[in-house]
């Protein structure tokens, strides 16, 4: 992964430096609220329901274990000895104290880390496929791209003080792990017909209140261009943003006003000026970065070790199912890539213990070259593990509390902290969450239902993707009550959609039985092995509709 | 009284932002937009002066006369509002303009590090800026991007 030079060491030094002093000015009242909020934003500081809450960046989902211990530390000394894995990779505190922050950034530049830019208006943590470097439909290692993108949008000057959050994810694979097409801008590297690496420059996508699907508004751009085209395309947002109303500032409402061609052609206009600048990569610079991301020191596998990994999956049916679901293919034979689930039962989906963290070190050195990735669905991934191993990862992963074998099933949700911890929301989402785990406890239903994302937000801002899940549960707030609506059909890939609302929202104790509903008219009805979504592609919204209100009535 | 930075010196600030209307002093003076392209010839009698232009103004009019320009002035309406960085960049960029940028209105000392980056060189501050403010110019020594001259 990124090691930091000394000029990166120097940047986050100078940055725990200033928000030393902005925190000072602030607590001896020679700064205003209104003018602090934005500077303890883009350190990524929430004033939140019961404390503050730091988000922590993990750019594009790299830890090492050297960092992951150092979080440990860092949630036992400066909170109550947990944290929280969100949607965008990072990592939240729930209960620093805000004169402590400062030390606490200090603490995490020693290692390398920071909270720049993890909120605010400005560019947010760029984010990444969690299998990046190791997925078998890798075209480009995005790893590199995003560590480009890192440097250039971190303290970038121009971008400060946007009309609204920015946010970019980067995908290098066939399939989309990423969500590229529901950022402001998504990346998506491919190949042109010589074979040459180009990137696909989408942009207005997002979730929130407008869920729009990005569109793509340059093809192929050559990769050197990548930074002044992006400069160029954020100029035309910080210039033409709406900024009288927040909910229409972002990106998706401008491109969506103009229309993608005028959008493309401004950005294009602005772009001539902008390229061939000093911001422009050279192939010394892309081939330098590149060998941050080197291939770790694989070994060839023993002979028999794939013939030994199908003896012990055949002998042990509990260790076969967590081989299923918990583990992925690899480009390099003799490995795998293992997802260490951090949703067991009546645990908020993504929270960690300090220990837990230190465990989840100790198994990245154990198994998997010291490094791990955060993932989008609020797991952590070890990307590189023997295939000689996994038995015994797995008993390791058990015992850790990291072994649930049901990721990319109905249990493995996305689920925003919710009106448990944050301001924002309506409704708590949590304990639905908790309801739905204990509800679909039956392994083999879930395994039977297949690849199902079901997905809970508290509030329509969406930090829990429900715009994207084959079933979306929102929190709703009516008349002081908590509600949920019930969404289904989403989806976050290549094949992106947009979740449709079956009708009026539900009461928090009736979720469980309309999700069961839902999954009753999927099986009725699926034919030759279809996925929910398919099923609901083929059938449409209203046979799930009839079903759940006729019961629910 | 209302303070200025200039080359990182702070000074009292002896500039006086005119209207439409307003007798032209003999210098240290602002014009709005209108004024100036409607009267460039002010430009010929040597004394320092500038244009004021919001940070949202389109550039259009404003980049035919740049070279006759030793000052323009971007104000900033609220401080969130970063469409002067924009502008700045614009004017430093795309139309190569060499002369003085100043950034006035609005501002507030964490903004001027990431000011001075985009191009301005001299900072109209409130009543209460003293020399700590300064320090901010200098809050970083290093950085990612290419600044804007």
């Amino acid at each position: 992964m990124y090691q930091y030079n000394a000029r990166d060491h120097q940047l986050v030094r100078e940055r725990v430096q200033q928000f030393r002093g902005q925190t000072e000015r602030y607590l001896a009242g020679k700064l205003s609220d209104e003018q602090f909020l934005p500077l303890r934003l883009q350190n990524g500081l929430y004033v939140q329901r019961l404390a503050p809450m730091l988000r922590i960046a993990i750019p594009y989902g790299l830890l090492s274990s050297r960092q992951l211990r150092k979080l440990a530390d860092i949630t036992r000394r400066y909170d109550k000895g947990y944290a929280h894995f969100t949607t965008r990779q990072n990592l939240q505190l729930n209960w620093p104290q805000l004169e402590c922050v400062p030390d606490i950034l200090a603490e995490l530049a020693e290692v390398e880390m920071h909270a720049v830019q993890t909120s605010g208006n400005c560019i947010r943590n760029v984010t990444s496929d969690q299998f990046a470097g190791v997925a078998t439909d890798e075209v480009e290692d995005p790893r590199p791209w995003c560590e480009l993108l890192r440097q250039w949008s971190t303290l970038h000057p121009e971008f400060a003080f946007l009309p609204r959050k920015f946010k970019i994810a980067v995908n290098g694979s066939q399939a989309d792990r990423a969500a590229f097409l529901f950022h402001d801008v998504g990346v998506e590297l491919v190949r042109n017909s010589a074979g040459e690496t180009r990137c696909n420059i989408y942009a207005g996508g997002g979730l929130g209140r407008t869920p729009v699907i990005a569109e793509l508004v340059r093809r192929e751009l050559e990769p050197q261009h990548l930074l002044t085209y992006l400069d160029a395309l954020l100029r035309v947002y910080n210039s033409h943003g709406n900024r009288a109303n927040k909910y229409k500032a972002r990106i998706k409402i401008l491109v969506k006003a103009w229309g993608v061609e005028r959008f493309a052609t401004a950005v294009e206009d602005e772009w001539q000026f902008a390229k061939g600048g000093e911001n422009t990569l050279t192939s010394a610079s892309i081939e330098a970065m590149k060998a941050h991301f080197t291939l770790p020191d694989y070994r060839q596998p023993n002979a028999d070790a794939e013939q030994q990994l199908q003896q012990q999956a055949a002998s042990e049916l509990a260790f076969a199912r967590w081989l299923e679901r918990n583990s992925h293919s690899h480009k390099q034979p003799g490995y795998r890539a293992v997802t260490l689930s951090l949703k067991p039962t009546g645990v908020a989906p993504g929270d960690v213990t300090d220990r837990q963290l230190e465990a989840i070190a100790q198994l990245a050195d154990d198994y998997s070259f010291g490094e791990v990735r955060a993932t989008h669905n609020q797991n952590v991934v070890l990307a590189d593990v023997r295939i000689e191993q996994l038995y015994a990862l797995w008993q390791a992963a058990k015992a850790a509390g990291f072994a649930t074998p049901t990721v990319g099933t109905l249990t493995d949700m996305i689920c925003c902290p919710g009106g448990d911890f944050c301001s924002l929301a309506n409704a708590k989402s949590i304990p639905v969450a908790e309801s739905l785990q204990r509800r679909f406890d039956d392994i083999d239903y879930l395994y039977d239902l297949g690849d199902l994302e079901l997905n809970i937000s508290g509030c329509m801002n969406a930090c829990g993707h429900h715009h994207v899940g084959q079933i979306g549960i929102l929190g709703v707030d009516k008349k002081g009550e908590e509600w949920y609506q019930i969404q289904i059909g989403g989806s976050a890939g290549k094949d992106a959609a947009l979740a449709k609302v079956l009708g009026p929202a539900f009461s928090r104790d009736q979720v469980a039985d309309t999700v069961a509903n839902l999954l009753s008219v999927y099986t009725d009805n699926r034919i030759d092995g279809e996925s929910f979504l398919e099923t609901y592609r083929r059938i449409g919204l209203d046979p799930f509709k009839e079903r759940v209100y006729a019961q629910a009535s | 009284m209302p303070k200025l930075v200039e080359q990182q010196q702070l000074c009292d600030n002896r500039w006086q932002v005119l209207d439409d209307q307003q007798p032209i002093p003999p210098s240290h003076y602002l014009l709005p937009l209108a004024r100036w392209l409607a009267a460039r010839e002010i430009a010929a009698d040597g004394a320092p002066f500038g244009v004021i232009i919001d940070g949202d103004q389109p550039l259009e009019e404003l980049a035919p006369t740049l070279a006759e320009l030793p000052l323009i002035a971007i104000h900033f309406a609220k401080f969130a509002d970063g469409r002067g960085f924009s502008t700045a960049r614009l004017l430093r960029g795309r139309y190569g303009y060499r002369g003085e940028l100043r950034a006035c209105g609005d501002i507030f000392r964490d903004q001027l590090f990431f000011l001075q980056r985009c191009g301005f060189d001299s900072f109209e501050l409130p009543d209460e800026a003293d020399q700590s403010w300064l320090q901010s110019l200098h809050d970083f020594t290093v950085s990612y991007q290419a600044a804007a001259r």
